[in-house]
């Protein structure tokens, strides 16, 4: 079977090894700008969901001016705006860290990590605000602080809750991704992008992108089904055979 | 007060472009979704596949990846057109023809070389609009399945053929349920836009940013284009907030918000 891919590969001008090999870098690089923003992004959304649920109005209102700026504008603009003003930030090329805001790779997670915050932020307050009373109060008759409160009680099954939306900003995050092409990242976009310009075969050389997005698409999808099938296994039906005699409905 | 170095207007004017872009991509997306969610309602078998296809396929691919595709797609397919057609005037002698019916010559046209081009403004409204037909199929079929199937019982009792049916009863009400998701594939909408200026409209994007690499000012001229956005956005909330009462003025509990 092998040979037999190589004999195809051989036989057009297009999809070369050389072809493949670009795409593959730039699957890898999509895969890893997606992941790193997406966990970054929600260690960093928690606690600000937290801090957007506090009784102080200014916290809550400064957290709320966060994501609506970040949600209300384009992500390439504030894509933009960190690639282009970063440099411009006096005495930053000489100082220690210019080595990392050289690559546009930083520049551009960075983007990616405040925008998928602020997205997650508000799908996290949504959930933890849409905790059961009595879940709460049945805490705090344990004695439980708020702290313990939280992490045993309001957050798994916030975190539960979430998972549906949070699984569509983890597909949106991966599209949003492309966006690194225009900085000059090589992204599964960027390889389309060059395969374009180098055979100006736009429908082969997009349609292949497109074909990887969509695999990845659909494995983070399948991904989720999983963890929402682990997070919801207590409301699943039981099978019938271990039902007990059922007990009369209590209304 | 703010110094855009002369470039204010030309921004000004792709602010413009931007919404006229974004309000005509929107007329298109609505068209595509309804259509695809009847088809996916109610349409016989293949109908259904495509529409499946179609809504799938597109929102499992990035909006930049796609757009791409068209525009450059487009592009290529067009220059084979017109090489294609070319080839076909040279080969029937179609300019002989012409003449012979006395209209004016083709040959002066062709021999500058038949290039027809797209334009950019309305590759990038068929784009989203095709983008978003398919977010918004979803919205619509999802609210198609939320209408009562009493009144449509009701309607056929009374005889209505299907369209009249769909005009009458189904439009109006699914609307109620639809109206959310359209308002949220709206704010998606205005925002994809900024795309555009990566395959070379000149949007406000586009116009910001070549001042901004010129002037070496990025802060200077990005923050009123992002300012801009965040007013089409909250302007758009409200007016989606207003719609909403109105479209739920015949439910309890919503009629006097």
């Amino acid at each position: 079977m092998f040979e037999q891919i190589i004999a195809l590969l051989e036989q057009n001008e297009m999809f070369t090894p050389d072809t493949i090999a670009e795409y593959w870098d730039g699957t890898v690089l999509t895969i890893q700008l997606t992941f790193l923003s997406v966990i970054l992004g929600f260690f960093l959304a928690v606690p600000l969901a937290i801090l957007r649920i506090s009784d102080k109005r200014w916290l809550s209102r400064t957290i709320w001016l966060f994501t609506y700026v970040f949600r209300g504008t384009p992500l390439l603009i504030q894509l933009y705006i960190i690639y282009y003003g970063v440099s411009m930030i006096d005495g930053i090329q000489d100082s220690a860290i210019w080595f990392l805001l050289e690559d546009a790779f930083y520049p551009c997670l960075f983007a990616f990590v405040l925008n998928t915050a602020a997205y997650s932020t508000e799908i996290i307050r949504g959930a933890l605000i849409t905790t059961d009373k009595g879940e709460i109060e049945a805490a705090q008759a344990y004695g439980m602080s708020y702290g313990l409160i939280l992490r045993r009680v309001i957050l798994p099954s916030a975190f539960r809750r979430a998972l549906p939306a949070y699984s569509n900003e983890v597909i949106f995050m991966l599209h949003a991704t492309s966006i690194a092409s225009v900085v000059t990242l090589v992204d599964i976009t960027g390889a389309g992008y060059n395969v374009y310009s180098r055979f100006y075969a736009p429908f082969e050389a997009f349609t292949f992108a497109a074909g990887i997005y969509l695999c990845l698409c659909f494995s983070i999808f399948a991904v989720f089904r999983k963890l929402e099938k682990r997070a919801f296994r207590h409301l699943t039906k039981m099978p019938e055979h271990t039902l007990v005699t059922p007990s009369p409905v209590v209304s | 007060m703010l110094d855009l170095q002369g470039y204010g207007p030309g921004i000004f004017n792709g602010a413009l472009i931007t919404i006229q872009l974004a309000v005509y991509a929107l007329v298109i997306a609505v068209v595509l979704g309804l259509i695809t969610a009847v088809a996916k309602h109610s349409g016989g078998k293949l109908a259904n596949l495509f529409a499946t296809a179609y809504t799938s396929l597109v929102r499992g691919v990035p909006d930049l990846v796609l757009m791409m595709l068209i525009f450059f797609g487009l592009q290529v397919g067009l220059n084979d057109l017109s090489e294609w057609l070319y080839e076909l005037h040279e080969t029937y002698a179609i300019n002989e023809f012409y003449i012979a019916q006395g209209w004016d010559s083709l040959s002066a046209f062709y021999d500058d070389g038949l290039y027809i081009s797209i334009d950019e403004f309305a590759a990038g409204v068929i784009t989203i609009g095709f983008i978003f037909g398919a977010y918004m199929a979803e919205t619509f079929r999802g609210a198609l399945l939320s209408v009562d199937a009493g009144q449509i019982e009701a309607a056929t009792a009374y005889g209505m053929p299907e369209s009249k049916i769909f005009r009458r009863i189904m439009f109006p009400l699914m609307m109620r349920f639809a109206l959310p998701g359209i308002g949220n594939n709206w704010l998606v909408l205005v925002k994809t836009t900024a795309l555009v200026s990566v395959i070379g409209l000149s949007d406000m994007v586009k116009l910001a940013k070549d001042a901004a690499t010129q002037t070496f000012e990025p802060f200077l001229f990005f923050i009123p284009v992002a300012l801009v956005y965040l007013a089409i956005t909250t302007v758009s909330e409200i007016a989606l907030k207003y719609l909403e009462i109105r479209y739920n003025r015949g439910v309890e509990g919503h009629s006097h918000v």
